[in-house]
Parts: C-alpha cells; sequence; structure tokens
C-alpha cells in the first residue's frame, strides 16, 4: 500500500485500490467477485451489460467503468442488486435465443453460469423475442450463431485492440443494434481461428462457435463444473 | 479506381439502382479533409445525393477516413435519415407523435398512400417517392406535419396532402410547392414559410425586444471569472431539462487545463412537444450565438458547434447566414469586437434522426463521427468531452438566457422567478387547447394558471416535461412549474378527457423502444418488454399481477440503464400508475381458471398440428373454412 492508495469498502469488506482503478479492477485484487459479462480481463471496459451495477453510496453505477473513490460504501451482493441482476440475466436469455441442452457452450457459457449463481430457478416471466437471423458458416473455422449473441462486444475488443484487425463491430439501433462482421460474410473478413477474438475465452456465449471442436470435453469437466462463476477470483482470498 | 464503377446491384424486387460514382464519394470525403470524426457529414451528404448508402459506398469512405467498412456501417446504421437500401428522389416523412396521430394523422398516411401508391415504409419502383413514418419533429404546435425532403410542411389536412403529392408527381420540388420564388426569399422568410412561430406570450428575456450584443460587449470588458460568477449569481439552470446550474457548469470547464476548450450547443429537442428551440433558432438565432460567444470568452475555448437536429435542416441555412454576417461583423473569428486573443468560430454539425443524441455525451460522440451513443461519465464532458478535450454543452435557451444576463445583470435574472428556479422559461404548448405555441413565463406558474392562458380548462391530463417527464391528473393541477416540482425541458402537452390514456402510454414507450440506441441491456430489451406489457393491458389480456410487473421491471430499468435515456423512459408508465389507478385496474381481469389471458392454447397447437398433419378437436382453423 503506498500513499497514494485509496481505501474503500464493497459489503463492510475493506478493500485497497491503486489510483485510477475502477470498483471492479480493485474488487478483483482483492478477492472480491462483482458479476460481470461484457467485461473481460484485458479487455478495455464498456459498460453495457450492467451485470456488474453496484451501489456506490447508494448511488446505482457500473462497477467496471466506475473509478473507486476513498470511503465510499459499495453494496455487491445485496438481495436488492442480486435481483436487479437476475432481470438483467433474464433480459438476455429472453433477447436471443439461448437453448442450453443443445448449445455446445453449455458448462463453458458464462449467461448460463451467471443465471446458476445468480439463483435464476424459477420460470422466467419475460416474453421470448426468438431472432431468427441467419448463422454464419461461410469461414472455414469458425461459425457465427448471432441469436445467442448478447451484445457483450467483447469479439469487437478483442478482435481490434488485441488482434489488430477489426473482425467485428456493432451495427444498428436500440433492440436492433447487433455484432455484424466487416464484410459480406465471416470468410470475406481476415478473421482466423487463431485470433484472440475466436479464442473460447472471449464470447461468453454460443456464439463465436470453432467448427470441430464441440462437445469434446465431458460434462464434469467444463469450465463452469469446476465452480460458481466468479470462484477464481473469490478464490484469491480464501486462499 | 475506375471511374463511374457501377454500384452493386440490390437483390430482391427489380429497383434500379443508381450508379454511384467512386470519385464522387472520394470528392466528398474530401470535402471534410477525409476525417473521420465528420462521418456524419459525409454520410449525409452521401445520403443528399445519391439517396442511399451503399456497401460499396461504406468502403470507399471507410478507405478514405482509414476506418474499417464495419466503422462505417455501425455509423450509417445507427440514424433514422441515413439509408442502407435506396430512397426515393423524395422522401416524406410524416411526423408519428401522439399529437400527429390525435390530429389525423392516419388520414394524411392514406392521402398519400392513395396520390403516391405505395404505403408507408416503401418506396417506388421507380425511385420517385418514399413514405415513412418519423417521431416527432418539433411541430406540435401545427400538427399534422410532415418533411418533405429538406422542406417541413405543417398542418396538413388530406386535401393539403392529396396537392403536395400531386404538385410532386408533376414535378415540382418541395420548395417550389413551398413558394414559388423560394430561392428568392432570404432564409428567415423561407423558414417562416413553411413553419408558425406561434408566439403566444413573450418573457422580458427572450421573446420580448433584444438589443443587439449588448450581453457580449458588456462581456468583454469582465474576466472569465466574473463572467462565470455573474451566471452563477444569476441562478440560471440547464433550461433542457436536466437543470445543472450552468455557472458552475462553465467553471468546471474553464478549471481543466487543456490545450483546448469547446462549447457545444444541443439544438437537438427531440423530447415529443418540445418545439421551443426552434422558435429561438428561428427568432433569436443571432442571442444564441451571443450567448456561446461569451461561454467561450469564460471558458477560454476557440471553437464551437451547433449541433442542430436532422429535423430542423429547414434552419441550416438561417443558421449559416447569420454566422456569415457575425464573423463578417468581427463578432466571430479572430480578435472579436477588436480584443486581441479572443478568437471564436463555430460550425453546424447537422443530426439525421436520433433523439439519443440530445444527451450530452451521445451529442458528442455524433460530432466525433460515431454513433451517438452516451459516453462513459466520468470523465464528464466539462473534463474530457468533445475530442478529449473540455467542453461545455448547454441548451439554445440557456445560451439566450446568458447573452440576456450578461447585458441585464444577475440580479435582474435572479429576482424572476422563485428560490431554486429563477427567471424565464419556454414551454412549447400542444395538444387539446385552443392556444397551441409558445409561451415565455418566470418559474413557478401553475399547471392551472398555464391552462388557463392556452385555453386547455378542459385538460384531462397534462404530460409535463413530455414522455421522459411526467403525466398529471385534474388533482395535480395546482402544482407548479419549477424544478423543485413540475420541471420541465419545456413540453406541455395537453389532453382532454376523450383520450385513451393507455393509447398515449403505449405511443410513448414505443418511441423509446425506437430511439434507444442499443448500447446496454436494460434500455435496449427492457423498454421492448414494457411495450409489449402496455399492449396486453390496452387488448384487455392483462392480470392484476401484471400491474406489478410493469412497477418491477421499470423499476430495474430506471436503476441499472447507463444514460438518461432508459432512467427516464418507464415514466410514461409509472406516473400513469400513480395518478391514473383506474385506467389500468380497469382493463385487468383476474383469470378464474389460473390460465393467463395472453396464453392462447389453440395458438399454441396449431404449429404442432400442422407438423403432425392432424386436425384438432379443440380448435381447428381448417375445420371451419
Amino acid at each position: 500500500m503506498t500513499d497514494q492508495d485509496i481505501t474503500f469498502t464493497i459489503d463492510g469488506v475493506a478493500i485497497t485500490a491503486k489510483p485510477g482503478q475502477t470498483i471492479m479492477e480493485a474488487a478483483d485484487d482483492a478477492g472480491v467477485y462483482i458479476p460481470r459479462l461484457c467485461d473481460h480481463e484485458g479487455l478495455r471496459h464498456q459498460g453495457g451489460c450492467r451485470v456488474c451495477t453496484v451501489k456506490a453510496n447508494g448511488r446505482s453505477v457500473a462497477a467496471c467503468t466506475q473509478p473507486a473513490a476513498p470511503g465510499q460504501t459499495v453494496e455487491n451482493e445485496t438481495p436488492h442488486i442480486n435481483k436487479l441482476r437476475r432481470d438483467l440475466v433474464e433480459m438476455l436469455f429472453h433477447e436471443g435465443n439461448h437453448l442450453c441442452p443443445i448449445c455446445e457452450a453449455s458448462g463453458n457459457c458464462e449467461l448460463q453460469a451467471m443465471a446458476y449463481r445468480l439463483e435464476m430457478g424459477e420460470p422466467t416471466k419475460f416474453p421470448y423475442l426468438e431472432p431468427s437471423r441467419a448463422l454464419d458458416a461461410s469461414h472455414h473455422d469458425i461459425a457465427l450463431d448471432t441469436n445467442r449473441c448478447i451484445s457483450c462486444g467483447r469479439c469487437i475488443r478483442a478482435s481490434k485492440d488485441v488482434d489488430g484487425k477489426g473482425v467485428f463491430g456493432y451495427v444498428g439501433r436500440g433492440i436492433h443494434r447487433r455484432v455484424a462482421v466487416n464484410g459480406e460474410d465471416l470468410a470475406h473478413t481476415d478473421a482466423d481461428a487463431s485470433d484472440h477474438a475466436m479464442s473460447d475465452e472471449v464470447c461468453p456465449v454460443g456464439c463465436i462457435i470453432r467448427k470441430r471442436v464441440g462437445f469434446a470435453t465431458p460434462i464434469g469437466e467444463r469450465e463452469f463444473d469446476k465452480g460458481l462463476i466468479g470462484y477464481e477470483i473469490e478464490g484469491k482470498r480464501r486462499g | 479506381m475506375a471511374t463511374n464503377t457501377p454500384d452493386e446491384q440490390m437483390t430482391g424486387p427489380a429497383v434500379s439502382v443508381p450508379s454511384i460514382p467512386v470519385e464522387e464519394i472520394v470528392s466528398i470525403c474530401q470535402t471534410y479533409g477525409n476525417d473521420r470524426h465528420r462521418m456524419l457529414d459525409i454520410l449525409r451528404d452521401v445520403q443528399d445525393r445519391f439517396r442511399w448508402i451503399s456497401p460499396k459506398v461504406m468502403e470507399t469512405v471507410a478507405s478514405q477516413t482509414c476506418l474499417s467498412r464495419i466503422e462505417v456501417e455501425g455509423v450509417a446504421s445507427f440514424y433514422s435519415f441515413l439509408s442502407q437500401t435506396p430512397k426515393g428522389r423524395v422522401t416524406i416523412r410524416l411526423c408519428d407523435d401522439i399529437i400527429d396521430r390525435f390530429a389525423g394523422l392516419a388520414a394524411i398516411a392514406e392521402a398519400f398512400e392513395e396520390e403516391l401508391g405505395i404505403k408507408v415504409g416503401e418506396t417506388s419502383p421507380d425511385e420517385s417517392f418514399s413514405l415513412e413514418y418519423t417521431p416527432c419533429i418539433g411541430m406540435c404546435d401545427q400538427a399534422p406535419a410532415a418533411m418533405v425532403n429538406d422542406v417541413v410542411v405543417t398542418k396538413l389536412t388530406p386535401d393539403l396532402a392529396r396537392q403536395w403529392a400531386q404538385s410532386l408527381k408533376a414535378g415540382k420540388s418541395p420548395e417550389e410547392i413551398v413558394s414559388d420564388r423560394f430561392a428568392d426569399l432570404s432564409p428567415h422568410a423561407r423558414a417562416t414559410a413553411q413553419v408558425d412561430n406561434n408566439i403566444r406570450h413573450a418573457g422580458a428575456v427572450l421573446l420580448g425586444p433584444v438589443p443587439d450584443d449588448a450581453g457580449l460587449k458588456t462581456a468583454l470588458g469582465l474576466t472569465p471569472v466574473q463572467i462565470m460568477d455573474m451566471i452563477e449569481a444569476s441562478g440560471l439552470r440547464g433550461c433542457g431539462g436536466a437543470g445543472f446550474t450552468t455557472g458552475r457548469k462553465w467553471k468546471f470547464a474553464a478549471a481543466e487545463k487543456a490545450e483546448k476548450h469547446f462549447v457545444l450547443c444541443n439544438a437537438d429537442e427531440g423530447e415529443p412537444g418540445t418545439f421551443k428551440d426552434r422558435v429561438l433558432l428561428t427568432e433569436r438565432p443571432h442571442l444564441l450565438v451571443e450567448g456561446m460567444t461569451i461561454a467561450a470568452r469564460a471558458v477560454g475555448a476557440r471553437e464551437g458547434i451547433i449541433y442542430l437536429r436532422g429535423e430542423y435542416v429547414y434552419l441550416r441555412d438561417l443558421i449559416e447566414e447569420v454566422l456569415a454576417d457575425r464573423r463578417a461583423r468581427g463578432l466571430l473569428g479572430e480578435a472579436i469586437l477588436g480584443v486581441e486573443g479572443f478568437d471564436f468560430d463555430l460550425r453546424v454539425q447537422m443530426g439525421a434522426g436520433a433523439y439519443i443524441c440530445g444527451e450530452e455525451g451521445a451529442l458528442i460522440s455524433s460530432c466525433e463521427g460515431l454513433p451517438g451513443e452516451p459516453k462513459t461519465r466520468p470523465p464528464f464532458p466539462v473534463n474530457r468531452g468533445y475530442l478529449g478535450y473540455p467542453t461545455v454543452v448547454n441548451n439554445v435557451e440557456t445560451f439566450c438566457h446568458a447573452a440576456r444576463i450578461l447585458d441585464r445583470g444577475a440580479q435582474w435574472f435572479f429576482d424572476m422567478g422563485e428560490e431554486g428556479s429563477h427567471g424565464t422559461k419556454l414551454f412549447s404548448v400542444s395538444g387539446d387547447c385552443l392556444n397551441p405555441g409558445l409561451y415565455e413565463f418566470p418559474y413557478g406558474l401553475t399547471i392551472n394558471e398555464l391552462l388557463e392562458m392556452v385555453g386547455g380548462e378542459d385538460a384531462a391530463a397534462v404530460q409535463v416535461g413530455g414522455p421522459s417527464g411526467t403525466m398529471i391528473a385534474r388533482d395535480s393541477f395546482h402544482r407548479r412549474l419549477t424544478f423543485d416540482d413540475l420541471a420541465t425541458g419545456g413540453a406541455i402537452i395537453v389532453f382532454s378527457g376523450e383520450r385513451n390514456v393507455l393509447e398515449i402510454v403505449e405511443y410513448y414507450m414505443s418511441f423509446f423502444v425506437h430511439e434507444s440506441c442499443g448500447y446496454c441491456t436494460p434500455c435496449r430489451v427492457g423498454n421492448v418488454f414494457l411495450q409489449k406489457a402496455i399492449g396486453k393491458f390496452r387488448k384487455g389480456l392483462a392480470n392484476p399481477e401484471d400491474i406489478d410487473y410493469l412497477k418491477d421491471l421499470s423499476g430495474t430499468i430506471i436503476e441499472t440503464s447507463r444514460c438518461g435515456l432508459g432512467m427516464t423512459s418507464p415514466n410514461p408508465i409509472l406516473t400513469t400508475l400513480k395518478n391514473f389507478p383506474l385506467v389500468y385496474s380497469a382493463m385487468v381481469k383476474p383469470s378464474k381458471d389460473g390460465i393467463r389471458a395472453t396464453f392462447d392454447i389453440q395458438s399454441a397447437i396449431d404449429g404442432a398440428r400442422h407438423l403432425a398433419k392432424r386436425r384438432s378437436y379443440i380448435y381447428d382453423e381448417d375445420f371451419s373454412k
């Protein structure tokens, strides 16, 4: 801890932040998990999914973009906030077509894992929007099913900032806003299976699919068979 | 590159696609220095000239501005006035506000459809016409209204619509229909030939007599700090809706050390029912630029932008003329009024049909050539705004007030209105009243007093502040128009007892669904669910628990949305639930058998029945045929 370090609390736990860190970055370092979907380590923060909503001194903010402030009281895992998060996750489930039993991302899917963490056990209340966008299977190694996209934009940032390519981008507005590719279809872009944007860690759901590798991991050994989403961050504190 | 490369053909119905020469696109990009921050101008120019933005155009624009095609497409697909399919030579945009609907929009649409032989949403096969709906174009005091290319037509009747359609079909341009000698008219005369000002009550500050540049001359004798102290002491608060203290905003920006500062004017009034800035831009454009120049002196800005909503394109020439005139008279440019080092100039940035651009971060994004998405806060625009520089964004009315305060003094302004809400306010009044139009009054007026003045005593409901504001019933008409009671950016919409409150609410929700930028989950998705739920009420399919569902979902959207749009979009529902509870309870039916009224077993089994090629004993449409 240095002189410039900031101290604040999350659910009563004292957290130390370096100057310029967001609430989420400081929480991650301290082993406190704040649920998130559009945020991903190594990528710019977007603040779009709003699943990381916390109350900072009583005010709703996105923990991924909100700078940590000295003396701030942050509420994270309260019943009220988790209810808001559950609503958001349910919205994403209903906006797209998320049929876990037939999806190869099942068990590795962050949306599904978040639903488990937030105890989304009851039948959901929202209407289904049932998009029917065409599958893009043009590329030799990668397929895209944007009906499963949750608009997190992680692939956009990974491709642009990490791969230096810009394979993906958002088009449209409002409920019609979606991720699209920089060309007629994916085969007409410079996408490559070795891109960071195509790696299994970047797409949180089953939208970007690498061909010929599906269902290789047996049930019981998939990512979220090991623990609730966030277990790695929380493990830092317990460990 | 080859010249006159024909653009790629559209798939689908045989529509002749105009060929778009690559060198013309290159030339448009060069007009803006191939600057990606001028993307909206580039794409607007392409749209105006070639009537669509083809994939090929996007590639050319991308290569000229060193962007990827998908980034250009992101902008082209965001704004309603840019099109990725060819539009007609004349695009008729019917204003689809609730006020226009109540004023007979359906009959107007029908008249155009019949005369033009196309339905709303279509383009004629020979590409003569496109007919579409657009949200509020700021003409609620003279509805029904429409845009015909860049021309505005108001007070439409089915007969007038037919006349317009026939003249257009006969080859007249929209401008020629407005006036035979349109080109000879001054920009001001052109604007007022299209749109009435409807100034009903002039107050002391804005709509009464205003001496030329008196405020600016005072400002020259003051230090920047003195100017900002004066604005702060006057009690002036932002007039666009949020009501932030103007003097403090300027001080935050001035305190930020940076190579450049910017002053931006938000002339993107898109809140349905608001049209006050339209009148100021028409009648007080010099006062606006004077106010911006004063702000520039206060915060140390050398550059500014007026962000003019696409719907007000008919005012562009008027504003450009004012800017040219002021440059010629030494009121803009270098060494303003002979003061060495006081340099300020500005440009007009046209919008292209996106309500969200009235949000200051989204407005800045749009000025930067990006989709109109709000920016992450912090940093705030006063710290890092346009192109990363400290930026003051104020509403048209706010800048006009500032100029007047410099002339007449802080105390003069402070003494009008009441505690916390000083000075006067412009109210755009529309709907079911005898005298719709613009009213300037000191803050503190009650709704009853205003209704009496506008001839709206029969009102059963008043929407204060537009859809993102508050809908109140008769029992609240004693309430006052102040920041602390009924805050408004200016819209006052009067509804008589004949109107269906749920119809109004459903319309407003469809407006927010249309205008959400889609960046964040709750606003993008949640508003669609709210709209669908209100639809259930309208159809009489709602259960009592659906009232709790509306409240609960609204709460989540408000608490988790990223910007003001989502934080206020449930207001039409929440304020009517609170103030018109019977409207909802009259529509709900408790279900006797535990089956939700929305569950339609017949249609639910129909798909399966067809797949199984079986006839149904419960329901079989084919039996009845």
